[in-house]
């Protein structure tokens, strides 16, 4: 068990100062740090791994102390025998793969750093790349080259910055799988930092949510994500539409409530959540959750039918971002196929459908 | 033509070389991997030769060089004689006059390093040395070959600073920059013309190479 208390502050130039104030366990296994950029994601492994020097608090692996403000204890990054995979992978590029993977194993005798690099590098699929140099080899093998190299120190805890950021999705499943059967075997914490939604759902054990700095929640990824409590993190999750919004009213009965969306033009119905009738709150929507009718539609069980106006019609690789006003500004995404049939144009009328559970509250 | 004075200034220019960059690796080190208030003082004392007069140079150097000077009187405790108008008084003096350009170019170099990769060696447990010599030194030969070339050229042009501490002794002291000077001041224009010619060429092929390795010779202190 992995255990973290620190609090670190950072000087910015004008603006309030970052403080990174961090309270949590990692047990063996997957979690996942989730958040958006600037949220302290990666300084928190950089203080893991002893890169950074916390300004108050503790880290301990176990019984094992790596930092204690109050006794002044540091162990330098030497001596934690942590792993971490870095964004950039930091790959050393006058060495080749071999030399890559055998940097970490300086203290083994050679025999040894040969039959361990041959065994990772098979592990990982990459025995027939040994004798190249990093610029040699492609996007998803350099990332297979620094996850060996990391892994084959045998480390006691594993950080990993975003390691498959760039490679397809297929890549990364078969990436995930052969880390997947090796945490299987190890057990130690793997801390897995990502904004990908895939890569959280194929990793899938534990979130922990990370904004401004602290961790906002920490659950199962489903629990956390689907529902996210705070707006840079429904932002972060894929949530398009996040829309200030008035309570109006709470029916029990329905375990819905009512709230007025923007400026009181229009209103919708969502779950009952932790709101007084009369407080500012904040609804997210999924771009992807939301439907379109070019007529009113009727006999539907969605209980939030508003009228619009489409106001632009994007299109984003496979699909399309359409920009409708309707009181509020909802950004809708449908296929390019469901743009041809409904025949959408900017200017047109269209009746937007919403489900009240695809209304998050946030804070 | 008389070669004496050209491979004097070789031996002089390669000895110099060579010593400043065992002295510029640590300093360039200090001044791009650690931070402290005083920084930029030893910056501003190690780039002092680019833009002090030669002659100023030279004359604080003969000061500290002569019979009553700090170094003359260690040097003359030391080894038995003094330190001003030897060949070894002349090393001294270029040492100081060619340090920037052994040390600015390594600087640079070491700075432009993605910083992740002495992180990446760090959590891979090698500590400062190994990862100066596996990762940085490697890493940075470009920076570390310029400084050895652009320090090597730039003693070999010397003039004031030579005038002022090593006089004009044949075979100790006379470097091929006096010896043109000498060769007009008497009127021996052809003599002057050779010699000239030769060392324009020397320093043209010598910054080819650098600027061939490496473009970004010239930089100034990096902004940071």
């Amino acid at each position: 068990m992995l255990s973290i208390q620190i609090r670190k502050q950072f000087a910015t130039n004008g603006a309030a100062p970052f403080v990174l104030d961090v309270n949590a366990s990692f047990a063996p296994g997957f979690t996942v740090l989730f958040g958006p950029s600037g949220a302290g994601k990666s300084t928190l492994l950089d203080c893991i791994a002893g890169l950074q020097k916390p300004d108050s608090g503790e880290i301990h692996l176990d019984e094992e102390v790596f930092f204690d403000a109050s006794r002044r204890v540091f162990l330098t990054p030497q001596r934690r025998a942590i792993a971490y995979v870095f964004q950039s992978l930091a790959l050393f590029p006058h060495l080749s793969v071999e030399h890559n993977i055998r940097y970490g194993l300086a203290r083994l005798s050679v025999a040894e750093q040969r039959r361990r690099v041959e065994a990772i590098a098979a592990a990982f699929h990459i025995a027939n790349l040994l004798q190249r140099f990093p610029v040699e080899v492609s996007g998803g093998e350099k990332q297979r080259v620094a996850l060996a190299r990391a892994l084959v120190t045998q480390p006691r805890v594993l950080l990993l910055d975003e390691p498959l950021t760039g490679l397809d999705a297929s890549l990364r499943r078969a990436i995930l799988e052969d880390l997947h059967g090796w945490s299987a075997a190890k057990r130690i914490p793997i801390l897995y930092v990502t904004h990908n939604r895939e890569e959280v759902d194929a990793i899938g054990e534990h979130v922990l949510t990370l904004a401004n700095g602290r961790v906002q929640e920490s659950g199962a990824p489903r629990a956390v994500l689907d529902a996210p409590r705070s707006v840079e993190l429904a932002q972060a999750a894929g949530f398009e539409n996040v829309l200030r919004a008035k309570v109006l009213e709470h029916r029990p009965a329905d375990g819905v409530m009512r709230v007025s969306l923007e400026n009181a033009v229009c209103e919708i119905e969502i779950p009952l959540g932790e709101a007084e009738p009369g407080s500012e709150v904040r609804v997210a929507i999924r771009g992807g959750d939301i439907l379109l009718a070019t007529e009113a539609p009727h006999f539907l069980s969605a209980r939030n039918i508003l009228p619009g106006t489409i106001e632009s019609i994007e299109t984003r690789g496979v699909l399309v971002a359409v920009r409708v006003q309707a009181g509020a500004s909802f950004l809708v995404h449908v296929t390019p196929g469901a743009v041809r049939s409904l025949e959408l144009a900017s200017g047109q009328l269209i009746w937007l459908v919403i489900k009240t559970h695809s209304c998050h509250l946030v804070r | 033509m008389n070669a004496d004075p050209l491979l004097l200034s070789l031996r002089l220019s390669a000895t110099v070389s060579l010593l400043l960059q065992v002295m510029a690796l640590p300093l360039a080190y200090a001044l791009a991997f650690t931070r402290w208030r005083g920084k930029f003082l030893l910056e501003s004392v190690i780039a002092l030769p680019l833009v002090l007069p030669p002659t100023v140079l030279g004359f604080y150097s003969l000061l500290a060089m002569g019979p009553r000077g700090p170094l003359g009187k260690l040097w003359q405790a030391l080894f038995g004689h003094p330190l001003a108008f030897t060949f070894a008084g002349l090393i001294v003096a270029s040492l100081v006059y060619s340090l920037p350009f052994a040390v600015q170019p390594v600087v640079a170099s070491f700075e432009s390093l993605d910083r992740r990769l002495l992180d990446a060696s760090a959590v891979l447990g090698a500590g400062r040395m190994r990862t100066f010599f596996r990762v940085i030194l490697p890493l940075a030969w470009p920076g570390v070959l310029t400084a050895l070339v652009l320090s090597f050229a730039h003693t070999l042009g010397e003039f004031g600073v030579v005038l002022m501490v090593g006089g004009n002794l044949p075979g100790i002291t006379r470097t091929v920059s006096i010896d043109i000077y000498d060769r007009v001041q008497s009127l021996d224009y052809a003599g002057a013309q050779q010699t000239a010619l030769l060392l324009l060429l020397i320093c043209f092929v010598v910054l080819s190479t650098v600027y061939g390795v490496n473009r970004r010779v010239w930089s100034p202190w990096p902004a940071r």
